[in-house]
């Protein structure tokens, strides 16, 4: 049996689509029991499809179970009648502990359709949508917008349900201009019926509609989604707007192009911004240009908006709006901008930072109180660089104000220059403390000053940027440390975790150094000695917290170790530890490798704990050496050996 | 192609047409159609209502000086109440539409997410903004709160931004270019205003004496609901009086914002202190007795 549901509703946030279709098709995969089923999307609908539905459940049996063999003869009766039986068809069998009156209950399987129309639509309004409405008034459902069409089809049977007043049918709804308002669809032509009343159900197809368009744009993957899921027959255009608007910065046009306008730029051969755009209407074409002309004017009045406060900002320098900043909180706790910026200004110059580096750091924020960037919001820091440019700052400078708010997420790029990556963290890094100091601290999913993006930023500027950094003196709050390694360990996901667990346990107040320690482990990880060697040290490291804290190193006495293994070990490890220093990471850890073979031989032979106190005591010393000098690359006891993973 | 009041005309005669109440503007000096006790209060109660009106808005803020083609102090919205929606809502504002004589098969209509929310007056809905042709034309609003009560029937609330529209049927660049009737452009009816309130807000604005006035706004709107809560008569209890002392404070919050005095660290005070007030008003009036009330 087939089925077919289209949820029809007023029009859905594009976004929502795919988290309602990824929902809506697992539920009705389970009350259904298919697990092949097609979901699609449109703002207006929400369709699954489904093919080889049982069309009844499989009857059931049970055995009921009735008095005891002996019961007198009424009972017997009364129980053969509450099942609905002749007394004469129970059956006398033993239940495992004695005999008794029973029999085999047939239940016939519920049709399909049955089960269906109850599930539907308790299980459609359970969709999760990030933010739902009530309609028509208090008490009623919830669901992203008013329901307003419900198909519903078992087959060729409605399966009958309602929502807020609204039945379920077998007809749907075509586009809003272009189609039908109602017309009969079954699972077989519900496509081609749609398609009859523009409305394109795939959003494959509509994804290539859009991509068909004849002038070349920048893709931009994104607003592609957004574009396929707020049309049913999208048909993209170009537009055209008057080159003066090229002299504005490429940014802001852009900007207003994109997050303003939903239209992708266009760029001629040589990678440059044309003075032109493609826009994606839900329509079928445009052919007396209406649209196209409609869509030129409102750019041309964003774009003449964008220009007007590019010239009304340039009558303050950044410079001259520095001192405004401090009537732009911050946050409520943490002052105002001004404050941050001297704050940064100073942190910058604490780490390093050189005349253009404060500079930069001084003028960051004023960009905040310009128009554009109150417009735009989103912009904030690019157009503080390219004032920064037109008002004759260094080029350094500019750059650096341009870049500072980079990295915005992992896979961003961090900032270009020296002076913007260190800026940047300073910014972050300010940001960071003081939230961790005002009691701002984020817990589960709650994050409103994006500190993990902050910390995550810096993170990833610090190792990129190879920047060395006295980390442990920065992070000195325990707190701020112990999120700020959260962020570390996210970055070096792609590591193993125990190599990850490992070379963190052996500091990582330089994670420059950690990347260089983490890629040297992840190297030699797969050598026959490594393993076996981190083994060992996991021994090492058992028996000397079994020694208890009444062991105290001090130094080896080579005259009380026993001739053998013991001296052997002793050795070899001094030896092994004379030549590491030149050597790379990668040396290192091979060399300590090359211990294998003793340390072997030293834990087959040798008793720690030996019966004289002085020569155990000289035998955790050694062994406490080993750990010392051994570690500092990785806490080889970290690393889960694939005997213990058995 | 029509003028900016036969616009007005067209979509009142259209929506008067429809069941609805066609009021004239709002008396007291707001920032939104909204915030009009039509809307505000008459979206509480179980009561249905249909009301449509043109209220001039004024965002103290958004004043250019009358040099921005696109930006105005002070425009006009036509807002449309239909409590509760009627299920074909929709086709109704796109018949609006083509009643102004918009051909909807030739243009680009597209419904994008737009939510609404008013702090000051704990009001919010969700919704969409209807773009035609890539230009925002209205406001459409799911209404869910007005002073922080659930409504017990949700009302659409359409918003029309007259001069927006008007510059696209009659398409011209600059609002003020809009042909308001035969021979008499926008600029010459309204460039006066635009200017000088933008001057008023911005510079010649006297701050104490503007939170003077909000403080006796406020005052004389805590005393009535202090005085509400204590009468016995509660169904002749002037609560509308009340309402326009909050649209006072609201409308000078707007002032003190836009002439910069207000801090932000400030703000979310002084709007928790007009959001009490309205929360006020919106509670007493649900919970005032009927009988006196010719509607709810």
């Amino acid at each position: 049996m087939t089925f077919l549901l289209e949820i029809g509703c007023e029009e859905i946030p594009d976004w929502m689509l795919a988290g309602a279709l990824e929902y809506l098709g697992a539920a009705v995969g389970k009350v259904a029991g298919v697990s092949s089923l097609r979901t699609d999307a449109t703002p207006r609908r929400l369709v699954v499809r489904a093919e080889g539905l049982q069309e009844r459940e499989p009857d059931s049996e049970d055995r009921v179970w009735g008095p005891a063999k002996g019961a007198p003869a009424g009972a017997v009766a009364g129980f053969a009648k509450k099942q609905g039986v002749a007394p004469e068809q129970l059956e006398v069998l033993s239940d495992g502990k004695a005999e008794k009156y029973s029999y085999v209950r047939h239940t016939p399987g519920r049709a399909m359709a049955d089960i269906l129309s109850e599930a539907l639509p308790v299980l459609i309004l359970k969709t999760p949508f990030p933010k739902t409405m009530y309609w028509p008034g208090k008490g009623g459902p919830r669901f992203i917008r008013p329901i307003r069409w419900i198909v519903a089809l078992a087959g060729d049977a409605v399966i009958p349900f309602e929502i807020a007043g609204v039945k379920s049918g077998n007809e749907s709804s075509g586009h809003r201009r272009l189609g039908a308002a109602r017309f009969p669809v079954t699972y077989g032509d519900y496509e081609q019926r749609l398609r009859e009343n523009f409305v394109i159900v795939s959003a494959a197809e509509r994804r290539a509609r859009i991509r068909a368009v004849p002038t070349k744009y920048k893709c931009d993957n994104p607003l592609l989604d957004t574009l396929v899921n707020l049309t049913e027959w999208p048909t993209p255009i170009t537009g055209a707007f008057d080159e003066e608007f090229l002299s504005l910065p490429a940014e802001v046009l852009s900007t207003v192009m994109r997050y303003h306008q939903k239209y992708f730029s266009v760029e001629d051969a040589d990678g440059r911004l044309a003075a032109k755009f493609v826009a994606v209407t839900n329509t079928d074409g445009d052919p007396e240009g209406l649209i196209r002309k409609g869509n030129e004017r409102v750019l041309r009045a964003r774009f003449n908006d964008a220009r007007f406060f590019w010239d009304a900002d340039q009558k303050k320098k950044l410079a001259d709006r520095v001192q405004d900043l401090a009537n732009v909180t911050f946050q409520a706790k943490l002052g105002t901008y001004l404050e941050k910026t001297e704050r940064v200004a100073a942190l910058v110059k604490r780490l390093g930072g050189d005349a253009n580096g404060v500079r930069a750091a001084q003028l960051s924020k004023a960009d905040l109180t310009t128009e554009l960037v109150k417009e735009f919001t989103e912009l904030q820091g690019i157009i503080g660089g390219l004032y920064a440019r037109a008002q004759g700052e260094t080029e350094e400078v500019a750059t650096a104000i341009y870049d500072h708010y980079k990295p915005a997420s992992m896979e961003d790029s961090i900032p270009r220059t020296p002076a913007g990556q260190l800026l940047s963290i300073a910014d972050k890094l300010d940001t960071l403390r003081g939230c961790f100091e005002a009691g701002l601290i984020p817990s589960g999913s709650k994050d409103p000053f994006a500190l993990r993006r902050a910390a995550q930023g810096i993170v990833k500027i610090i190792v990129e940027g190879g920047w060395k950094l006295p980390l442990g003196e920065l992070l000195a709050d325990s707190q701020v440390r112990e999120f700020f390694l959260e962020r570390v360990r996210h970055y070096f996901r792609d590591f193993a975790y125990d190599e990850v667990n490992a070379a963190l346990a052996s500091g990582w107040d330089d994670l420059v150094d950690v990347k260089e320690r983490l890629l040297a482990l992840r190297e030699v990880r797969t050598t026959e000695n490594f393993e076996p060697v981190a083994a060992g040290f996991k021994r090492i490291k058992n028996i000397l917290r079994q020694a208890g804290p009444e062991f105290k190193a001090g130094e080896v006495d080579p005259a009380l170790l026993e001739p053998g293994p013991e001296t052997e070990l002793y050795s070899t490890a001094t030896g092994v530890k004379d030549r590491l220093a030149p050597l790379p990471y990668r040396g290192k850890l091979e060399a300590i490798g090359e211990m294998r073979p003793a340390i072997d031989l030293f834990f087959d032979r040798v008793m720690v704990n030996a019966s004289d106190p002085a020569v155990r005591q000289n035998r955790l010393t050694l062994l406490h050496m080993m750990l010392a000098e051994f570690s500092t690359i990785a806490d080889f006891s970290e690393i889960v050996t694939s005997t213990q993973e058995k | 192609m029509p003028t900016f009041q036969e616009i007005v005309f067209q979509l009142k005669k259209y929506w008067g047409e429809r069941g609805c109440i066609i009021q004239e503007p709002y008396d007291v000096e707001v920032g939104a159609g909204t915030s009009c006790p039509e809307t505000f209060l008459r979206a509480l109660g179980p009561k249905p209502y249909r009301t449509a009106y043109v209220q001039p808005s004024r965002r103290p803020a958004d004043g250019r000086y009358g040099d921005n083609p696109n930006r105005l102090y002070k425009h006009m919205q036509l807002q449309v109440i239909l409590k509760p929606t009627p299920a074909d809502v929709i086709e109704q504002y796109m018949g609006s539409l083509e009643a102004l004589g918009i051909d909807l098969s030739k243009h680009d209509l597209k419904l994008e997410e737009d939510n609404w929310e008013n702090p000051s007056l704990g009001a919010w809905g969700v919704g969409w903004q209807v773009m035609l042709d890539g230009l925002e034309i209205t406001q459409f609003t799911y209404f869910q709160q007005c002073g922080g009560i659930d409504l017990d029937l949700v009302p659409a609330e359409i918003t029309y931004g007259l001069e927006r529209l008007t510059a696209f049927l009659q398409g011209v660049d600059s609002v003020y270019d809009i042909e308001w009737t035969p021979g008499v452009k926008y600029r010459e009816v309204r460039y006066k205003d635009e200017l000088q309130y933008s001057v008023y807000n911005f510079e010649t604005a006297h701050v104490p004496t503007l939170w003077q006035l909000f403080e006796i706004h406020e005052a004389e709107a805590k005393r009535l609901l202090g005085l509400y809560k204590e009468t016995e008569d509660k169904a002749r209890f002037p609560l509308l009086p009340t309402y326009d002392h909050v649209l006072k404070c609201s409308n000078l919050f707007n002032t003190l914002d836009a002439r910069g005095a207000i801090s932000v660290t400030e703000r979310v005070g002084v709007i928790g202190r007009i959001r009490r007030l309205a929360v006020g008003v919106a509670e007493s009036w649900v919970e005032q007795p009927r009988e006196k009330r010719m509607i709810q």
